[in-house]
């Protein structure tokens, strides 16, 4: 990326880039902010903000790991997500090859049109044939440049005997360029290059703000999937320890699991006792203690240890395994729905076609002559031409998704807002949707004092319970004491000095529901109390979907008594205990019964749920595979942009409905005129013009319905 | 018509060189970030920051 105005240093260290999106920025202030904060780090070279995308691209020495990167943008006061580099050099690519197309064709339709328009007001003669002559040498290379797009989609289609959008469109550009041209060489009165350059720009338009849409939905959302431990230490026969690579560990291995260390199969424990963050594969990152006998899964944390584990399977045999293996056929479900564009020019492209043949062969039969027929056919090709038709849903997409995005909410692709404007039913995961699914304090016991040093402890480790302490104390406006000695004693609490005194955050025994911990500060203790709470607009969000005839249901795979609190707190209707399977089946029960379910959850057991629903949300805390799995991930600890995705797909859905409209009924009226052989292929490109302006000028209407 | 031997090719010519421009424009990534262009110039120049807000 050449953003990256910084040259690179002839140092001996490689360097990286990394790009996140952080959609909280939106001032001048942040950008100054991140790129000084990220700038300040040791071993970051350069970071560069892009404000219009909302991602900041970070060069940096490779041990510098996005971990890192994401908590110092969180200590900036941002929250950002990691975002995968190649897929998106590929469309960057292709939307750039649009654009270039697009300016090609925006010059030549300029110079044509210049000359067009002297030989319109009655230039003869040798002028207008040298004007033709000029438009022609303009228009040839214009066509063969801008029209490739059009043309390379059109011989795919046909080559599988199949028939497109472009189909009609490339016929209708080379035959009006090759009739032109042909009254150019024989000194005829009409050329009609400036129509077909004119519909190569509206239609290149159209193509490139599709293409916009696509690379800005995508770059939202990170996809990464393997947090899986890639090798594990296993015990050798000797006693001694040996690390082997994932693949190559076998059932009845025994592996050692180090605190901080990710697990690379599952298995059971053996001996040891410790704590782990099975974020990864539930979403919640309340630590869960075990206990020899206990089964463990690739993919979690040990967050104490060390424990030994005897491996009972690897790889593909794993649960995380399965569980990616029911998404992706649960996901074929969804790639059968086919997009309304893509619904009606299958129906439409064939009629076009056959409309224009049959001008043709009508005017053939009543004596027109083969040019004047050709004519007319031409201009029923270009004045059907499906460029509002084809500009009807993208133009209401981007302005619908780029209204979404300022509202914390990042949709993936077109099909996704036409899927979540249809949804009835919304199911809700419990820990980690409707709640934060990470542990926040009770401090409201707290003197300033005790919160400033508690702080100041906290964010020095990478704790679930310390970041969840860190963000309330942060949301207060608490500024952190200054400790000196801070360490972290694992399995112990963080312990440092402050004014002479010792001060320590120190764990309490992890048992039952409610977690705690203890600040020491001077000699007192001060016992913190944790509980996953409700995202604070939860019952607003709800009531607003109810309002829009979409009913809620809680569908967890939670404790019936943790799920019953959540069920009275909000009104709803619960399911508890329910497993991965299980919300499957309940998904394609309620698709029978002809209902549209949104499945709206984060861990990864709701995975196969996220891809087998009609449509689905994630929060941007989920674990990689469920933002994977869903059509939308929303950001921040809000729960409103559910409610407002679905009711800006409606509205966008409403207006795709109203161009679709416009655009037939603007064809009644156009086509008829074009088969009379009352319209010139100008004409037609002109109206055909104005009725693609008039369909982006519907669609920028959205830009307020997300308000 | 001696006229329109001069005014064309300027006409082109012009047309020609902003089509370049533009390549141009777009290779540098002039578009990468609009809003932030927009934005940045009210970033306060601090000592050493040079190199993020050039």
């Amino acid at each position: 990326m050449n953003a990256l105005a910084t040259p690179l240093p002839d140092e001996a260290p490689a360097l990286v880039d990394s790009r996140f999106t952080v959609p909280g920025m939106r001032c001048a202030g942040c950008i100054a902010k991140i790129e000084r904060g990220l700038g300040e780090i040791d071993g970051v070279d350069a970071a560069r903000v892009n404000f219009s995308a909302k991602r900041v691209a970070v060069r940096h020495v490779a041990r510098v790991d996005d971990e890192a990167l994401i908590s110092a943008l969180e200590h900036l006061g941002f929250e950002a997500q990691p975002v995968a580099a190649n897929p998106l050099a590929e469309d960057d690519r292709e939307a750039k090859r649009l654009f270039r197309a697009l300016a090609v064709a925006g010059f030549g339709m300029m110079n044509i049109m210049l000359l067009s328009v002297s030989v319109w007001s009655g230039a003869g003669g040798v002028t207008r044939e040298l004007f033709h002559l000029l438009s022609a040498l303009i228009a040839l290379p214009v066509v063969a440049y801008s029209g490739r797009p059009f043309f390379a989609s059109a011989a795919m289609a046909l080559r599988y005997r199949r028939t497109n959008m472009d189909v009609p469109i490339s016929i209708g550009v080379l035959l009006a360029t090759g009739m032109s041209f042909y009254e150019v060489l024989t000194g005829g009165e009409h050329a009609y290059f400036d129509g077909a350059v004119m519909l190569l720009f509206f239609l290149l338009a159209g193509r490139s703000l599709d293409a916009m849409m696509r690379n800005r939905t995508r770059a939202g959302i990170g996809a990464l999937l393997s947090r899986m431990g890639k090798s594990a230490a296993i015990v050798q026969e000797d006693g001694g320890t040996q690390r082997i690579a994932a693949e190559n560990l076998f059932p009845g291995m025994t592996m050692i699991v180090a605190a901080g260390e990710a697990l690379a199969a599952d298995g059971t424990v053996v001996s040891g006792k410790g704590a782990l963050d099975n974020a990864m594969l539930t979403g919640e990152s309340t630590p869960e203690a075990v206990a020899p006998g206990d089964r463990v899964h690739a993919g979690a944390i040990a967050l104490e240890g060390p424990l030994t584990v005897e491996i009972t399977a690897t790889q593909g045999d794993t649960a995380l395994a399965e569980i990616a293996r029911l998404m992706d056929e649960a996901g074929q479900s969804r790639s059968r729905y086919v997009r309304i564009a893509d619904r009606a020019s299958r129906l439409y492209a064939p009629a076009v076609h056959t409309l224009a043949v049959l001008a043709f062969i009508g005017w053939m039969i009543a004596g027109a002559g083969w040019h004047q027929s050709l004519v007319i056919a031409i201009a029923v090709l270009i004045i059907t031409c499906p460029c509002a038709m084809g500009l009807a849903v993208p133009a209401a997409q981007v302005v619908a998704s780029g209204a979404l995005i300022k509202k914390g909410l990042l949709v993936k692709d077109g099909t996704a807002l036409e899927r979540l404007a249809e949804v009835d039913i919304a199911l809700f995961d419990k820990t980690g949707t409707l709640t934060l699914g990470e542990p926040r304090p009770d401090i409201s016991h707290l003197d300033a004092r005790a919160k400033s040093v508690a702080l100041a402890l906290a964010q020095a480790s990478s704790h679930p319970l310390s970041r969840g302490l860190t963000a309330s104390l942060r949301a207060e406006g608490v500024k952190p004491a200054t400790l000196a000695d801070i360490s972290e004693i694992k399995g112990e609490g963080i312990v440092a000095t402050w004014d002479n005194s010792s001060v320590a955050l120190r764990r309490n025994e992890i048992d039952g529901p409610g977690m705690s911990t203890t600040l020491h500060v001077g000699g007192l203790a001060h016992p913190i109390l944790f509980s996953d709470a409700l995202r604070p607009d939860a019952k607003e969000a709800i009531d607003t979907l109810a309002r829009m005839g979409v009913c809620s249901q809680v569908i967890s795979g939670d404790r019936p008594g943790a799920v019953a609190k959540v069920v009275e707190e909000l009104n709803l209707e619960g399911f508890a205990g329910v497993g991965p399977e299980e919300k499957l089946e309940r998904l394609e029960a309620l698709r029978s019964k002809g209902h549209f379910p949104l499945m709206v959850g984060d861990g990864l057991n709701d995975g196969p749920a996220l891809a087998a629903a009609h449509a689905s949300i994630a929060p941007g805390t989920a674990s990689d595979i469920s933002q994977q799995a869903a059509d939308a991930v929303f950001i921040g600890e809000r729960l409103a942009p559910v409610a407002t995705a679905v009711s800006v797909a409606r509205d966008t859905m409403r207006i795709v409905r109203q161009n679709f409209t416009f655009a037939i009924g603007y064809n009644v009226l156009a086509v008829p005129l074009a088969l009379a052989g009352m319209v010139t292929p100008l004409i037609a490109a002109i109206a055909m013009s104005l009725s693609s302006l008039v369909v982006v000028a519907n669609s920028l209407r959205l830009a307020r319905s997300a308000k | 018509m001696s006229g329109l031997a001069i005014l064309i090719p300027i006409a082109l010519g012009m047309g020609v060189f902003g089509l370049a421009m533009f390549f141009w424009a777009m290779r540098d990534g002039q578009f990468e970030d609009l809003d932030g262009a927009a934005h940045r110039i009210l970033i306060d120049d601090e000592d050493g920051s040079e190199e993020s807000a050039k």
